[in-house]
This record gives structure tokens, C-alpha cells and sequence, in this order.
């Protein structure tokens, strides 16, 4: 094929993906930038240019702080953990223990319900007085707890719902990662006498890295894109309590009709998402080892 | 695939732990759902109180069907569902074709605007999107639920890494036989990336069926609401909560996935795996 | 040659008539003025069946008139989803929405005044035979902008049995503050641990605790905005004294539950007997009713400084861009459904308070309130009643409210911290509608 042809079908091929993405993906970030720097349509009025306006009023906005904080310690409690456990139950499970059908079944269940089922299903759980945590604790001995009303324990609650639905998902690719790795490998470490511990850490954990920053990837964009449980069981109190980024844009620019603000606010989460990326790109460049 | 026996795997009391660590970790982590399961079969009553003897009822499935248009809720999803993965099988798997196979000035940087959407979704852009279907006048629509969607990063990246793995060969002696670049396309590589297309569907499909945060803006109606969105609306109601009630819709909307699931568990682990380790 | 011309004539002419014909037959059966409208449900019981089979009589009666009642979840989700429909040029014709939505439908040029519509002297007699206590919320500038339809007060549900337990008179409900204070006192159960089995009192602070709040805040003397809705007075001394009194409920008193208490689930606590009493929504009374395995009693809101309870719940609202057409049809509907027998009927068969005085002396309401005396209490309160809290931006400006009452709920501020925070962030939204 010569090069004009190689270039006219390249082009058309990728044009009906390329038009939509375009569309959906980088006109509406551009688009958003565009918006942010005007005010919000109103009534009769019609949007005019404020400059930086919005950008002024999110820094002096203490609920944006409140999203954001929140958000960032919402990321770091559950991507540790829901990758941790995931790995876990990936050993487990490939460690052909009995009723690992069964088992693999149950951690990946909550995986295939809808998070709105989900959070349903996990509101029941968290009710207090005669909630199913609460006749637990209760049979403990443990005192009554109201988990989601209280500022102290609402953002924990909604982190258990999170890794508790992601966790299974997560554990699927790292039990394929173990099971593609060569018995061989094992088998001459065990004549160098390595110990389980030793093997894991030098040879199984770099070998999983690929799957490990999928695995990251994945979650990242989740612990901002995944604000059903929000809406259903806290709506973002107590008191601002469980308000993530994009659940205070859905309600800026859902509720409260102000849109301008809602896209500055957007363009805060782009740039988080952005250097996510950036970092991802780097880290693919330089640590992770392929077989 | 059964794996090879793993030199490491733990014996005797190692084993004996682990078993028991595993079966725990598990047990809790079914006890939420066989929770809202106890209580959608059981009377309000008995919603709090876990006798043994209390008696089974289908009342509450009956009086959530009743209460909310689920049928129609459940077809616009399946619609949604459907169109949303014809359409991304259609796409991804030319832009997929192009950007493996091809080479032309850009393509790089197309690749690199595709990727943007891994990190960039749909959903993060919601106050835009919103706008943009206003103006194409999708509102309220099942299509206007799907098309942000239909172009799938996703799907291109997995597709383009599937189409470079097979071998130049397969291709040349098509091309031999008088194939033109799209009927090498139908008859080599998409047969060969089977694999990666049931892993891709069910991904697709099980996003889709459970997506809500941007079905909720778009749709206002009845007529176009996919089934997450008519479970909040029908659970959201300022009234005492039934949890009874509540947990058999739950149940009801996501009994087609669990049954799927369940029936197809072998394949739906197996392709997820597929699908992602690269 | 002429014959020709003529005879093509004829055609042309029997072409036009029978091009004419289905317009005129269409002329002669008229299509169907359609009338959508939202509808939320925020009280228990079968409100879709309800709605559906008074859209079905109406329909009977006015055989032009096709009637689409759509149900759009909460009240919250009822106000998004008719400003998204208006915004994406769709709006439905009329909707039953908060009636404290009134400002921000008319900032955003959504709906229209029935003052127009109301022309015959039975229709100015309707208009005025409403509540007075449920018109404050529908009227502003000198324009009827709803009309009240499922309204309501706060009441105090109280379990009768516990009363008898606790060696209160079952059949006297806290009458003041500091009576709710003592009973409550006397009801809240202790285990041998310490952790309490059942609380005195719970007043719901989940999702819209500005409703509950206005009530303690009315009866500690305090007003939350002006008739306007362009200004707040949350820091006034009253209202911090309203929040004063709650919070000591729960952290000086202790027989009210830490935390924020859930909306929804307060009608199942009291049915599993773990609260003694509660503040919640006359409009639940059919699901007490209904589910209450126990004696209970319905009072009205004790006084602090005097009595009082905001008024609650939807009212229809007439939006713009609706044909002539439809716009009377949508009158007429709402005229029909607000007639003394069927405002008693709905106020019935839900537990809302029918909203006219002469529904509570049609026989079928007498009847009801007989058997059944609770059914009263909530109109017993309306001279007690007032607006419910209603502004400009209002969505966002309770929201500062709510967030406030939260905080000093779960200890995070103090009560007077903050109100003072919610006042300052009401005056940011506020000021620019006090030009």
C-alpha cells in the first residue's frame, strides 16, 4: 500500500471514533475552560466575561477546600486498601484453597451490582439503633454509633463501600497476572532456598507491576468519577462531611443552576486528573519491568 | 486455566490459616448482600429482626414492580446497553484497525488524543456534555444517554494492542489473495481478537447497565430513564423509608446481572482477566 | 377549448375540497389538549395509584383533556427535574413542586401568576377560600403564583404506651419546651451498660433540617427571612436560641440522639420503638396509621415562647410557554382537584391538611375526623402557622442553613458559630437580589 493510501484510510478509519471523542471528551474540556471564565446565563441575562470571577470565589468557597480535602483523603483511604485486599484475595484464591470457586464468587459480586444498589443495600446496613452493623456491634458490647451521621465517621463509612465493591474487581486482574507467571519461576527459587516472603517481594510483586498500575489507574479515576453512594446515602453531609469534587459540581450545576461556577469548578478536577496522567505516563517509562 | 502447582502454596497449618483468614474475609463480604436478600423476602416486620422462623413473602417484589415502571426501566436499558456496545464495537474496532496497521502523519498524536479520554470520562464533564446534547437536541433520549460513550478509549487502546499482536504474515497473504485493507480487517483480525471482544462487551455492558450519575442529568422522562435512575427516584422519596421494599427493587434491578453472572461466571472472570493484563 | 379550461377548474376546485376535507373532519374532532405536570411523593402511602385515578375522573369529566402526571421522585428531585425540563425549552405545563420553589421559578422565568386566569366571582371566591397560612408562600408582588394543594405542618407523634410506662398521662402531650424537656427525660431508657434503648425524643436533621429548625425557631419568637425573600435572619438571638435548645436535647439532656438523624428512617424508629417521640410530617400520617403496631398519640409542637410550625409541602404551579389551550386546561384541572370534597378526600387518603376550611366541614371529612381525632391536630396548629423559609436562590440559601444546623449538631461549632457562618454565606448569595 503506498503512502497516500496507508494515509487516506488511516484518517477515515479514525474519523467516526475521533469526531465523537472530540465532541464528548475534548471540545466539552475546552469548552469548560471557555465557560469558566464567564458568568452564569440568568433569567433573561445572557453570560458576559468576568475573568478569573469564578476562580476567585472558589478559593474564598470553604465547602470547595471541604471537597477537595475530602476527596484527596477519600482517594488515599481507598486505593491503598482496595488494591491491598485485592491482592490479597488474588493470592488466596491462587492458592487453590478449598472453595476457592465460592470465595472468588463472593469478592467479586458486589463488583457487578450497580453502586446505587450498592449504596441502598449498605445504607440499610449502616442504620443506627436497628441497623445489621448495629445489632453486631451491639452483640459485642460495642456502644451505638450513628456512622453516617456523624462528621468523624461518615467519609469512613462511604471508603468501606467503595473498597468493598471495588476491591473484587481489582483482584480479577491480579489473579490473572498470577496465574500467567511461569511455575518455573518458582520452582528455581525455591532451590536458591528463597523463602514465600522473599519470592513475593523480589519476584512476584515487580513482575505484577503492569497490572499494579492498571490496577492504580483504575482506581484513581474511580475515587473521583464514583459519587452514586453520595447521593443516595449522605448527599454530601454532615455538614459537608462526605462532599466529593464532582458530587459539589453535579449540585452546583444541578441544584443551584450556576453553571459558570460549576465549570471552574470542573476545570479543578480536569487538572487533577491531568497530572494523574502525567505522573502515570512517567511511571510507565521507568519502573515497571516486563517478562 | 488451572494453574501449575505453585511451589508456594502453603501447607498444613499455613494452609489451615490462610483457609480460615480467606473464609472470614469472605463470609463479610457477602453479608451485606444475603442481608438485603433476608429482608426483601421478608415482611417489614422481620426487616430488622433475623428469626429463623419468620415466613417468606414475594409481597414486597410485587409491590416494588408495581410502584415504579421497572419494565420500562429494564428496556431502556437493555436498548441502552445494546446500542452503546454496537456502536463501540463498530468504532473501536476501525480507529483500533487504523491506528495499528497504518502509518500517517499524526497518528501518533491521535493516539495520544484517544488516550485522554482514559483519564478525561464522559462523566467528569457532565455541566458540558449537558449543554452540548441541549443543543443537538438528545436531550431526555436513550441515545443521548450513549453517545458520549460510544468512542471508547478503552476499547481503542485494547484493540490496537490486540491488532499489533497479530502477525504480519496473516495479513500479507491476505493481501496477496486480492483482499482490499477493510476485508483484511473483516476476515483476519477480527476473528482473532474474539477474546478481547467478549472481554470488551462485558466490561461495556456491565459499565453501561450500571452507570447513573449521567443518565440522571440527561433523562427526565419515563420514556428514557435506564434502570439505576428509576431505583434512586423510586428510593428517594422524602417518606419513611421501607427498607423491605427498597431492597427487593434493589434486588429486582440488579437480578439480571447477578443471574448473568452467575450462570456465566467461568467466562465473565476469564474475560475481565483478558481484558486487562497488558 | 373553454370546455377544457372549465373542466380543469372543476378539478382544481374538488382537489382543494378534498385536500380541505380531513382538515375540517380533524376541526370537527378536536385532538386532545395534553397536560403534563410533575408530581412528587414525599409521604407514605400509594400516592401514584392516587394521582393516576383523579388524572382518570378528571379525564371522564373533560373527555378534551388528556392528563400526563409524571412522577419525579422527591421534592428536590421534582424542582430539578422541571427546571431542566424549562431550561431545555420542554417545560411541562404544570407541576406540584415546594411551594418555597416560588423565587427561584420566577428568577428563572418559569412560570406565570394565576391572576390572569382568575376573572368570575367563583373564581375569586376560590382563591380565597385556601389557608391564609398556606397562601404566605404562594403569593408575593401582589401575584398568586401557586396554589396549595399537598400541604403541611410539623406535629409531635408520641407513643402512648411509653407515656403509661413512664407514669405520664398518656392522653397530655408536652404542651412547652420545658415540658418536652421532662418527659423526655423521664422516656429515655438506659441499659445496665449505659448505651440508651430508647431515646425520649428525635427531631430529623438529615437532608432538609431547616423545615424541623423553623419550627423550634417560630416557637422561640425568631422569623427566618423577610416576606421578600431577599434577606435572612439567621444570627438574630431567637434563632440561636432555637439551635441552643436542640443541641442542649442532645448534648446537655441527653435523651435526643447524637448525630444526624435520619428523614426517612424516623417514622420505622418510632414503629421499632426506639424513640418515644417525634417531630415529623402531618403527611405521614396514613403511614403511622397504617404501620404503627402501638397506641400514639399526634400533638401539636410544643411551645417554647408560643406556638408555631412552618407550613410544608407542594403547591401546582402554571408554567409559561403552554399553549392558551393547555394553560386553561391545566386551571381547570387544578380548580377540579382543589374542591372542597376532593381536598378532604386527598387530605384523607394521604395525611396531608386539606387546604380549605370548608373541606373540614364536608361529611366526609367530619366523619374521618371522628374516628380518627390526629387527623385534626395539623389544622388545629395553622393559626400557629407560618411561611416556610423561602428566598431568592433558595436551594442554595437553605443549603447554608442546613449546613450550619449540621455543624452545631454534631458538635463541630457552636450554635451561635454557626448561624453566624450561615448568615454570612446567606448575605454573599442574597445581596445581589436587594438591588
Amino acid at each position: 500500500m503506498n503512502r497516500t493510501t496507508q494515509w487516506v484510510y488511516g484518517w477515515l478509519l479514525l474519523l467516526p471514533a475521533m469526531a465523537l471523542l472530540a465532541l464528548f471528551t475534548h471540545y466539552p474540556a475546552l469548552a469548560n475552560l471557555w465557560h469558566s471564565f464567564q458568568s452564569t446565563p440568568k433569567g433573561g441575562q445572557p453570560a458576559t466575561f468576568v475573568g478569573i470571577d469564578n476562580y476567585q470565589q472558589l478559593v474564598g468557597d470553604p465547602i470547595f477546600w471541604q471537597a477537595l480535602s475530602n476527596n484527596l483523603w477519600y482517594a488515599v483511604g481507598t486505593i491503598p486498601v482496595s488494591m491491598a485486599l485485592a491482592l490479597l484475595m488474588a493470592v488466596w484464591v491462587n492458592d487453590r484453597i478449598p472453595g476457592r470457586g465460592i470465595l472468588r464468587l463472593a469478592f467479586f459480586t458486589p463488583t457487578i451490582l450497580p453502586m446505587i444498589a450498592v449504596a441502598n443495600i449498605w445504607l440499610f446496613f449502616y442504620t443506627p439503633e436497628y441497623g445489621l452493623l448495629e445489632q453486631f456491634t451491639g452483640a459485642f458490647g460495642l456502644p451505638s454509633h450513628n456512622w453516617l451521621g456523624s462528621k468523624s465517621t461518615a467519609l469512613g463509612a462511604l471508603m468501606v463501600v467503595t473498597v468493598w465493591k471495588e476491591a473484587g474487581f481489582f483482584m480479577i486482574f491480579y489473579l490473572a497476572a498470577l496465574q500467567s507467571m511461569s511455575p518455573h519461576l518458582g520452582d528455581a527459587a525455591a532451590i536458591e532456598g528463597a523463602s514465600r516472603w522473599y519470592f513475593f517481594r523480589r519476584v512476584t510483586w515487580p513482575l505484577l507491576m503492569p497490572t499494579t498500575l492498571f490496577v492504580l489507574v483504575n482506581a484513581v479515576i474511580n475515587a473521583f468519577r464514583l459519587v452514586d453512594h453520595i447521593v443516595v446515602m449522605t448527599r454530601g453531609g454532615p455538614d459537608n462531611a462526605t462532599e466529593l469534587l464532582l458530587f459539589y459540581i453535579y449540585e452546583i450545576g444541578f441544584r443551584f443552576w450556576d453553571s459558570a461556577y460549576a465549570a471552574a469548578l470542573t476545570m479543578v478536577l480536569l487538572g487533577i486528573l491531568g497530572i494523574v496522567a502525567l505522573a502515570q505516563f512517567f511511571f510507565l517509562e521507568r519502573k515497571v519491568h516486563y517478562q | 486455566m488451572s494453574a501449575a502447582l505453585n511451589v508456594y502454596e502453603p501447607r498444613g497449618i499455613g494452609r489451615a490459616l490462610e483457609t480460615a483468614s480467606a473464609w472470614l474475609l469472605g463470609a463479610l463480604w457477602v453479608l451485606p448482600l444475603l442481608y438485603a436478600f433476608w429482608t426483601a423476602f421478608h415482611a417489614p416486620e422481620f426487616s430488622t429482626r433475623l428469626s429463623l422462623t419468620a415466613p417468606l413473602t414475594l409481597a414486597n417484589f410485587v409491590t416494588a414492580w408495581q410502584a415504579a415502571p421497572f419494565a420500562r426501566y429494564f428496556l431502556n436499558t437493555v436498548l441502552l446497553v445494546s446500542m452503546v456496545l454496537a456502536a463501540q464495537l463498530v468504532l473501536t474496532t476501525l480507529a483500533a484497525y487504523a491506528l495499528a496497521r497504518f502509518e500517517f502523519p499524526g497518528r501518533n498524536m491521535l493516539f495520544a488524543l484517544v488516550l485522554v479520554q482514559l483519564m478525561v470520562m464522559p462523566d467528569v464533564l457532565i455541566v458540558e456534555n449537558y449543554r452540548t446534547m441541549s443543543v443537538l437536541g438528545l436531550k431526555d433520549t436513550i441515545a443521548g444517554i450513549g453517545l458520549p460513550y460510544m468512542a471508547s478509549a478503552f476499547g481503542i487502546f485494547l484493540l490496537r494492542q490486540t491488532f499489533k499482536g497479530v502477525p504480519r504474515e496473516l495479513d500479507e497473504a491476505a493481501r496477496v489473495e486480492g483482499c482490499t485493507p477493510l476485508q483484511v480487517l473483516w476476515k483476519v483480525y477480527v476473528p482473532l481478537a474474539r477474546p478481547t471482544y467478549l472481554a470488551y462487551a462485558l466490561v461495556s455492558v456491565s459499565y453501561h447497565w450500571n452507570n447513573f450519575l449521567w443518565p440522571l442529568i440527561i433523562t427526565n422522562s419515563v420514556e428514557a430513564r435506564p434502570v439505576t435512575v428509576g431505583l434512586q427516584v423510586f428510593s428517594s422519596t422524602d417518606q419513611g423509608i421501607d427498607w423491605s421494599i427498597i431492597t427487593a427493587a434493589t434486588l429486582l434491578t440488579t437480578a439480571p446481572l447477578l443471574v448473568a453472572f452467575l450462570l456465566f461466571q467461568r467466562q465473565f472472570v476469564q474475560s475481565f482477566m483478558r481484558a486487562g493484563i497488558r | 377549448m373553454w370546455h377544457r379550461s372549465i373542466r380543469n377548474a372543476l378539478r382544481a376546485v374538488v382537489a382543494v375540497a378534498l385536500g380541505m376535507a380531513p382538515v375540517l373532519a380533524q376541526a370537527q374532532t378536536p385532538v386532545p389538549t395534553e397536560v403534563s405536570f410533575y408530581y412528587p411523593v414525599a409521604v407514605g402511602g400509594p400516592i401514584t395509584k392516587i394521582i393516576d385515578g383523579l388524572a382518570a375522573d378528571f379525564e371522564k369529566e373533560n373527555p378534551g383533556i388528556k392528563l400526563k402526571p409524571i412522577y419525579s421522585g422527591s421534592y428536590q428531585d421534582s424542582i430539578t427535574k422541571a427546571l431542566t425540563a424549562v431550561k431545555s425549552g420542554e417545560p411541562p405545563v404544570t407541576s406540584i413542586l415546594l411551594s418555597t420553589d416560588m423565587f427561584t421559578l420566577i428568577d428563572e422565568d418559569a412560570i406565570q401568576p394565576f391572576d390572569d386566569l382568575i376573572k368570575t366571582p367563583e373564581d375569586k371566591a376560590w382563591l380565597k377560600s385556601f389557608y391564609p397560612a398556606f397562601m404566605e408562600n404562594s403569593q408575593t408582588g401582589g401575584k398568586t403564583w401557586g396554589i396549595p394543594f399537598q400541604r403541611s405542618t410539623i406535629v409531635l407523634y408520641y407513643n402512648k404506651e411509653m407515656f403509661k410506662e413512664a407514669g405520664l398521662d398518656p392522653n397530655r402531650p408536652p404542651a412547652t419546651w420545658k415540658e418536652m424537656t421532662e418527659y423526655a427525660q423521664k422516656l429515655t431508657k438506659r441499659d445496665a451498660s449505659g448505651k440508651v434503648t430508647q431515646w425520649g425524643v428525635q427531631i430529623p436533621s438529615s437532608g432538609f433540617p431547616y423545615w424541623l429548625f423553623q419550627g423550634l425557631a417560630i416557637q422561640n419568637g425568631g422569623i427566618l427571612m423577610n416576606a421578600a425573600g431577599t434577606q435572612t435572619f439567621y444570627d438574630k438571638p431567637e434563632v440561636i436560641g432555637a439551635l441552643r435548645y436542640w443541641v442542649d436535647l442532645v448534648k446537655k439532656y441527653k435523651v435526643h440522639p447524637e448525630g444526624i438523624v435520619e428523614w426517612g428512617t424516623t417514622p420505622k424508629d418510632f414503629f421499632e420503638r426506639k424513640v418515644a417521640m417525634v417531630w415529623t410530617t402531618t403527611g405521614n400520617l396514613t403511614n403511622f396509621k397504617t404501620n404503627a403496631k402501638m397506641d400514639f398519640g399526634v400533638a401539636m409542637l410544643p411551645a417554647g415562647k408560643q406556638r408555631g410550625s412552618p407550613t410544608g409541602g407542594g403547591n401546582f404551579y402554571l408554567f409559561k410557554k403552554s399553549t392558551p389551550a393547555q394553560r386553561d386546561a391545566a386551571f381547570k384541572f387544578i380548580k377540579w382537584v382543589t374542591t372542597p370534597q376532593r381536598a378532604a378526600q386527598w387530605g384523607i387518603d394521604t395525611g396531608y391538611v386539606a387546604v380549605r376550611a370548608d373541606a373540614w366541614a364536608t361529611p366526609v371529612m367530619k366523619q374521618y375526623v371522628e374516628g380518627f381525632p390526629p387527623a385534626a391536630v395539623a389544622r388545629d396548629q395553622l393559626p400557629y402557622a407560618k411561611a416556610e423559609l423561602s428566598t431568592h436562590d433558595n436551594q442554595r440559601v437553605t443549603k447554608a442553613l442546613n449546613d450550619g444546623l449540621q455543624a452545631a449538631l454534631t458538635g463541630t461549632k457552636t450554635p451561635e458559630q454557626a448561624m453566624q457562618d450561615s448568615q454570612a454565606q446567606s448575605e454573599r448569595i442574597l445581596r445581589t437580589y436587594r438591588r
